[in-house]
């Protein structure tokens, strides 16, 4: 992985400053410890930190085309880099180096901006195209690398992080509440926005072009599924052939690397069948995972069976509220954004486990249950749309306790409370949000404790904005993909995949690799019947079925278990926390100005007393916290270190 | 303080975090009024088995009995008889 950083002058075509441009370098520390590089010619400058794991003593970045007209820096891989070059050689391109980065420029020469959809990877891109006096800014498909900017009349500024931008932004950074709102109901800003007033992320699948003062932003890749009488033809066994070929492969090119490639190990199927995949391979990756001190969050024992299975070297790291209290001020560093729940900080200590064990690179199971079906939500709407067939039924809503055995950890020892949570929205069964309005209702009543004042700037309907995002053909499909288009869009692409993926990982220079985001299996998946992904109420039925039989049996007849760590009980007991005391101050609540300052000292009162805390709660305590440390890191400009003595497993 | 005041005040301060009583008038719906969520039950359930030495069974666990202050009340002093 890398960072990458550049500013474009769009009218004045004065030379930039390079010492500007190397001063958005020394924040991408972490993604690229490995080395540096500039090009600066005219209006544009482009900054590369490097993290070397292809061609690592050749692929200095930035790279250019053979009569050095087209540069580019580069965060991420291009996988299918060994057959694009073979084809690019063919067609008379002679390269310099064996890097995956330089298909990019020979690419872009061949085929212009049509270069994209000849990538397979996880990829933010910013390429230099001197003749045109061009700049073209990609990020990849689902998300998985970011990439901001910042425009203004006059430049462009781009990064891979945030606070890359800041030391050359002309204004100190506020928070964009209306992003904040979108932060307390989705966990996430969504869209282009992020909580930086100003600054937007070039949303997933989409192109940047800056060509004289004119910018254009282009989606170029959708999330898109066939409509009904559409789908896939084929038996269950032929299409669990064709996944298990495809999975086949896009593991085999995510193997691709001049380093050790490992795996995140967390004992659930989609972790354990990549292991599987990789075995497959000739490869016994070392394996890392989480433990949690707390039973009813651990799965060690299932991670350990499947490490015996496989005979491979596995490495699993406690967690503990200490850690929780420990990382939360460095996991709002790297995420730049207000978390609602404390489930990143395991992954960056996760991360720092894996970096000191010498490792660079990881196969990780995220995306499988958002391309397959396999969440609980998903599951949960079907009951529901069952359900709303006949509103007065007994026996439909029971079908919901099957579903949720373990929630006497966080909420229904009473059916007919949990009834009334599922049931809330019944009449609506037909409506784009279906499955996901229950949870963003709750999580939505954290916002009473905003302040006066911020609760009357976010009185925008968030669903409707949502709703206008939405592509044309959305109506057509069936509920469940709509279900999953929703989830892809929300939660995978600016949470899972950015503050509990990307953001976790690079805070220790770990790169992830995703396979079930490669393209050509989301693509595929998304022509499958619903009925085939999620068969009655047998979630991710396919890709069970396509890589069953390489699992440990255990594996396959679990209960699924969502990962989850410990929130705000982690700050219950323990020492006193003097960071936490400033930023829940009554006179710092004021200063910032977004919450109720009165409300807000209750509520820590409450997380203090140690009692049963809510879901809502212990999220509105999360996201209250989160932001205060968010205002006081960026805002105010203090670093991590100043904030907390405690930087844990960021080196 | 009568049993409908503890418990009005209880869930003032530790569920919807104010000391305005015009907060939570006594016979408005938990439910309805989105007051409070199914965990936010439980740790009223705990108040109650606390504060007033009542268990509270399984079956007992719904609307009828809990959905607001004073059916709480009643239904306390109906399990105190």
């Amino acid at each position: 992985m890398c960072g990458i950083a550049g500013i474009l002058r769009l009218r004045d075509p004065a030379p930039i400053d390079p010492n500007k441009l190397k001063s958005m370098l020394p924040p991408l520390s972490s993604r690229g410890p490995d080395g540096t590089g500039i090009y600066t010619n005219g209006p544009i400058g482009l900054a590369h930190a490097r993290l070397s794991i292809i061609d690592l003593a050749g692929g200095t970045q930035p790279i250019h085309n053979e009569d050095r007209t087209v540069w580019v820096v580069f965060n991420g891989e291009i996988f299918n880099y060994v057959e694009l070059r073979a084809e690019l050689e063919a067609q008379g391109h002679r390269f310099y180096t064996h890097s995956d980065t330089e298909v990019i420029v020979h690419l872009y020469e061949q085929y212009g901006l049509e270069f994209v959809h000849k990538l397979n990877g996880q990829f933010a891109i910013a390429l230099w195209d001197d003749p045109r006096q061009r700049l073209v800014l990609v990020r990849d498909r689902p998300g998985i690398l970011p990439l901001f900017y910042h425009q203004t009349a006059e430049r462009l500024l781009f990064g891979s992080e945030i606070k890359s931008l800041l030391p050359v932004l002309e204004t100190k950074p506020h928070l964009n509440t209306f992003a904040l709102d979108q932060v307390f109901t989705f966990w996430s800003a969504i869209g282009d926005a992020t909580v930086f007033d100003g600054i937007k992320q070039l949303p997933p699948g989409h192109i940047l072009i800056a060509e004289g003062e004119r910018v254009a932003v282009h989606r170029y890749w959708e999330w898109s599924f066939a409509e009904p009488g559409s789908y896939l033809p084929g038996t269950v066994d032929e299409l669990a052939d064709q996944l298990l070929e495809l999975m086949r492969d896009a593991t085999r090119i995510r193997l691709r690397a001049d380093v050790p490639v490992a795996a995140y190990l967390s004992g659930g199927l989609d972790s354990t069948a990549l292991v599987a995949l990789m075995c497959d391979q000739g490869v016994r990756p070392n394996t890392f995972s989480l433990g949690f001190a707390d039973a009813r969050l651990d799965e060690t024992e299932f991670q350990i069976e499947a490490a015996k299975h496989f005979g491979v070297t596995h490495r699993a790291y406690r967690v503990n509220d200490a850690h929780i209290r420990n990382g939360f001020v460095s996991a709002v560093w790297r995420a730049e954004t207000p978390f609602l729940r404390c489930a990143p900080i395991p992954m960056m200590a996760l991360s720092g486990h894996a970096h000191r064990n010498d490792c660079k690179v990881v196969l990780t199971g995220e995306g499988a249950d958002e391309v397959f079906g396999g969440y609980d939500l998903f599951k949960e709407a079907k009951i529901r749309r069952f359900w709303a067939k006949r509103p007065d039924s007994a026996w439909r809503p029971r079908l919901l306790q099957r579903l949720y055995p373990y929630l006497d950890l966080t909420s229904a020892r009473s059916q007919s409370y949990s009834e009334a949570f599922f049931g809330s929205g019944l009449a609506d069964s037909g409506a784009a949000f279906f499955a996901h309005a229950p949870r963003w209702q709750t999580t939505a009543q954290c916002k009473a404790f905003f302040s006066a004042d911020t609760q009357a700037r976010t009185t925008g309907d968030l669903l409707e904005g949502l709703a206008q995002q939405l592509p044309p053909d959305f109506s057509r499909w069936d509920p469940f993909n709509q279900s999953q288009y929703v989830e892809a869009k929300t939660l995978l692409a600016n949470y899972l995949l950015c503050t509990q993926g990307d953001r976790m990982l690079m805070a220790n220079s770990v790169e992830g690799r995703f396979p079930y985001l490669d393209h050509r299996v989301i693509e595929f998946a998304n022509a499958l019947d619903p009925r085939v992904k999620m068969h009655v109420l047998d979630e991710k039925y396919l890709l069970k079925r396509a890589l069953g039989a390489m699992l440990p049996a255990g594996v396959l007849s679990r209960k699924k278990q969502p990962y989850r760590a410990p929130d705000s009980q982690a700050f219950a007991a323990g020492e006193s926390l003097d960071w936490v005391e400033d930023a829940l101050s009554s006179q710092r609540l004021k200063d910032t100005g977004y919450f109720d300052a009165d409300k807000v000292r209750l509520l820590w009162r409450k997380v203090q007393a140690g009692r049963a805390m809510s879901a809502k709660d212990s999220m509105a305590f999360v996201g209250v916290l989160s932001t205060q440390v968010w205002h006081r890191l960026f805002v105010d400009g203090l670093s991590a270190r100043d904030m907390s003595a405690h930087d844990v497993d960021a080196p | 303080m009568s049993v409908a005041e503890q418990v009005q005040k209880y869930i003032l301060e530790n569920i919807l975090f104010s000391q305005d009583v015009s907060q939570l008038p006594m016979d408005d719906s938990f439910l309805e009024k989105g007051i409070i969520d199914s965990t936010g039950m439980l740790e009223v359930i705990f108040f109650l088995e606390e504060t007033f030495q009542v268990k509270v069974a399984d079956d007992e666990m719904v609307p009828a009995n809990l959905d607001s202050v004073n059916k709480i009340a009643a239904y306390v002093a109906r399990k105190k008889k």
